[in-house]
């Protein structure tokens, strides 16, 4: 139960994949002048992210992974497809697109009349693939996990569309120096915001290792003085834990 | 030139300034945002995101006349596929170190916006040879950007260009570091890299105020 919360606040916010790693800037920036389209969007990709991820967990779990056909017989256990990755994943992300775009304009058109149009644009969001190479590439461990991973980055991206809507919306009647209008503001308040989410990064280690050192404290009972160069180095510590971390989840920062 | 005609240069020197996919048509942003921490990175990445989209350019072009309009993004979509597989093998053999810094970026070049918007603006309506230009220039385009941002936050954030360091030793203190300057830790978090494409933006738009936006 634990790794499920760790993890679902973990892609929201630590791992958010607007502010982290650039995922689905286009329709991001594109869709993201009025509120209103924005949430049509963002619940789209919550939906298809909820949806493929898991459905590529399978993929991966019993088709692509090294050994995965072991379950056809012994003779196949020696097989690697995970060159075939990138090609299945994109075919079930545009099949599964289809299938929802068909199935929503069928039992409900009004949700379609308000979501429709954004839905063949989500299957070349490279969020909703971005989810499905994350996953493989983080080994995420069982069917339940990756369902809330796709289903947490796809809040994390709809807050993050939300936000920048809510504020472009607002910019417009604020003086901006002329070059910088529209886009360049864009991309400068984003910025921003990704500075302010990295801050979130604490969040999970950080608090954890606060409630222990208090109670270290109560027990030992060490003088003040020395409870604070702890405390400094639980900090520093901290902090390079918190880079190794960010380090191993996104290899772009080596 | 004899081989282009003045059309067919326009083709190529277009985007890369008056009609840049990243700055002015705003695609493929997530790729130029994401590896420009390096030089090394951002130029390998363009010349990936090069052969993708003029060879993929080429083979849609050529089979403009056969796909059926309603699957044709499925069709895009396992061509751009193809290609990309193609790219990530040759990188995993030839560059391992480099295709482990790329990860899954390499594999998101598939939905990289530039390569299905040249697709569906260019080469479903014209002839291999003017989309394979059209290919090259915009993926020019979009290496110029990804370079000058990976120059920038790599000299700055940490002082060497293609891992080669320029401007001395930060830890004996050789070089710039002599006289007290310090590597600015800011350039290598993902958040800097909006703000440098932010300000590549401004720059252009105030030598160009013709591409000035409307809020």
């Amino acid at each position: 139960m634990l790794e499920h919360i760790e993890l679902f606040f973990r892609s929201i916010f630590i791992d958010n994949m607007v502010f982290a790693v650039f995922l689905g800037m286009c329709s991001y920036l594109a869709v993201s002048k009025k509120v209103a389209t924005a949430v049509g969007l963002g619940a789209a990709v919550i939906f298809v992210l909820a949806v493929t991820v898991p459905m590529n967990w399978l993929l991966d779990k019993y088709l692509l992974q090294d050994g995965a056909l072991a379950w056809l017989g012994p003779e196949y256990a020696d097989y690697n497809l995970s060159f075939l990755s990138f090609i299945l994943f994109i075919a079930t992300i545009a099949t599964m697109v289809q299938l929802v775009e068909i199935v929503v304009e069928k039992f409900s058109p009004s949700l379609y009349n308000s979501l429709g149009i954004f839905l063949p644009l989500i299957a070349v969001n490279c969020a909703i693939l971005g989810g499905s190479l994350f996953m493989q590439s983080r080994q995420i461990e069982t069917f339940g996990l990756a369902f809330n991973y796709g289903l947490s980055s796809g809040i994390g991206w709809f807050l993050a569309i939300l936000a920048i809507a809510a504020i472009r919306e607002k910019i417009r009647y604020s003086n901006v120096p002329a070059p910088l209008r529209g886009l360049g503001i864009t991309f400068i308040i984003t910025g921003l915001m990704g500075i302010g989410f990295q801050s979130f990064g604490g969040m999970l280690t950080g608090g954890d290792d606060a409630a222990e050192e208090a109670q270290e404290t109560v027990n030992l009972e060490t003088p003040k003085v020395e409870q604070k160069e702890t405390s400094a180095k639980k900090v520093a510590d901290n902090n390079s834990e918190i880079d190794e971390k960010e380090i191993s989840y996104n290899d772009v920062k080596k | 030139m004899a081989l282009l005609t003045k059309k067919d240069a326009n083709l190529i020197k277009d985007p890369l300034a008056d009609n840049n996919p990243i700055t002015i048509q705003v695609l493929g942003i997530c790729s130029a945002l994401a590896i420009t921490a390096e030089l090394k990175a951002s130029v390998v990445m363009a010349i990936s995101v090069m052969f993708v989209l003029g060879l993929g350019n080429v083979v849609i072009s050529l089979m403009r006349n056969i796909i059926p309009s309603k699957i044709r993004i499925i069709v895009q979509l396992i061509v751009v596929a193809t290609l990309v597989i193609i790219v990530d093998q040759v990188l995993k053999a030839y560059a391992y170190d480099l295709s482990k810094t790329l990860a899954v970026f390499v594999g998101l070049i598939i939905t990289n916006c530039i390569i299905m918007g040249r697709f569906e603006a260019f080469a479903l309506g014209n002839g291999p040879w003017r989309s394979f230009l059209d290919g090259i220039g915009n993926s020019l385009g979009y290496g110029i950007i990804l370079v000058i941002v990976g120059f920038f936050r790599e000299l700055l954030g940490s002082g060497t260009l293609g891992g080669i360091p320029v401007l001395g030793d930060p830890i004996e203190k050789t070089g710039l570091y002599s006289i007290g300057y310090e590597n600015n830790g800011f350039m290598i978090i993902p958040p800097a890299a909006l703000i440098v494409v932010g300000i590549i933006i401004w720059v252009q738009r105030s030598r160009n105020p013709a591409l000035v936006e409307e809020n």
